[in-house]
């Protein structure tokens, strides 16, 4: 029975060999998917290049399903598996700096690492930044922790805040991520961009 | 059906995309947890303070939070660089490379449109990344482990996440068209 580590399949110290496999599958997959150019990235916000938009969300409702599947087949115990909390006002006030951050940058955290150990130094420079991030909100601790701990809602699944069967809500991800491939396709078409 | 694009030698997006999703789900399988990768910054930056400031480590708030954190997991001694999401991002960064060495893409070089410097272009990769980074941290993961993870495990919270990123991103993209386009 999976996950493997809390049913001790295997060893605390196994799990960090395997996330280190399982990090050259994510930054392969990432770099052959071209996560490793910001122009490439960037371009989602302008609709000359969906990359980002096709392969974010064709990752996420692959594992959205592939775990629905699973459990439903007695392979794993969703129990057991990590569901991130919600504290509300973090939630969306890390995304909006985070999304400033991104049209600035053009990188997230993920990208930008897959993309300096090809050499981008634009990325490496980010890398820096993102440095220089953590270490003032880790110092300034205090100064926003009440921010950081307001309106925890525990560890709630959208499909269960809105009422819906998990299954259901997968397959309206899934009908809203078809769409959103139409209209990336439509896009990149409508506002081609030279060479990048 | 081919499977990467002509010009570029890029994997069809979709394809990458299936992938990216069988990566987490072997994530979640194994690790009974989800990818990530501003996680393991926080633990570089406490372990960093640990070692140069081992004073200030035991009286900083959000240290002593990390540090409770693990000794209620029994690795209270451990190292906080003994973590899953440091070994896989050095991962991320083997397998990023492997993947250009293959694709021939492995070139020093700073990318930006030919309408903006350089210079210009460092200058902001700089501050996105300071708010990346201090926006991670306040929404407890970024575009991986919040947002990506999240959605897969269909958390609340990484819906939310993901929308926030987005829209805003969408929002200011206007105003930063010069650096892009």
């Amino acid at each position: 029975m999976a996950p493997l580590v809390p049913y001790e399949i295997i060893t605390p110290n196994t799990n960090l060999l395997f996330a280190f496999i399982i990090g050259i599958g994510f930054g392969a997959v990432l770099e052959g998917s071209g996560f490793s150019s910001s122009r490439k990235l960037a371009g989602v916000f302008y609709g000359y290049d969906t990359v980002v938009l096709k392969v974010f969300f064709t990752g996420a409702i692959t594992a959205m399903l592939g775990l629905l599947f699973m459990s439903l087949f007695g392979w794993i115990n969703l129990n057991l598996v990590y569901i991130n909390p919600t504290y509300l006002t973090s939630a969306i006030l890390g995304g909006i700096i985070m999304g400033l951050g991104f049209i600035m940058g053009g990188f997230c955290p993920g990208t930008s690492f897959c993309a300096a150990s090809i050499g981008k130094i634009d990325a490496m420079v980010f890398i820096v930044g993102l440095f220089l991030g953590v270490v003032l909100f880790t110092e300034g601790y205090p100064l926003w922790k009440s921010v950081y701990m307001a309106n925890f809602l525990g560890y709630p699944k959208l499909s269960t805040a809105l009422g819906l069967s998990d299954g259901v809500l997968a397959l309206l991800v899934i009908l809203a991520a078809i769409g959103m491939f139409f209209v990336g396709e439509w896009a990149e078409k409508k506002f081609p961009q030279e060479e990048y | 059906m081919n499977t990467t694009t002509k010009q570029t030698r890029y994997l069809n997006p979709y394809i990458g995309g299936v992938l990216l999703g069988l990566v987490l789900i072997a994530a979640n399988y194994i690790s009974g947890r989800g990818l990530g990768a501003s996680g393991a910054l926080k633990s570089t930056v406490a372990a960093t303070v640990k070692t140069v400031a081992p004073a200030h480590y035991e009286n900083a708030a959000f240290y002593q939070s990390l540090q409770s954190k693990k000794e209620d997991q029994g690795k209270g001694k451990q190292s906080p660089l003994k973590d899953w999401l440091v070994f896989e991002m050095l991962g991320v960064v083997v397998g990023g490379f492997l993947s250009g060495a293959i694709a021939g893409r492995l070139k020093l070089k700073t990318e930006h449109s030919p309408r903006i410097s350089s210079k210009r272009r460092l200058l902001f990769a700089l501050l996105g990344g300071v708010l990346f980074g201090f926006g991670a941290q306040m929404g407890r993961g970024c575009t991986s482990g919040s947002a990506l993870s999240g959605m897969a495990v269909l958390s609340m919270g990484g819906f939310i996440t993901m929308a926030a990123i987005f829209g805003t991103a969408y929002a200011f993209a206007y105003f930063f068209r010069k650096n892009w386009i």
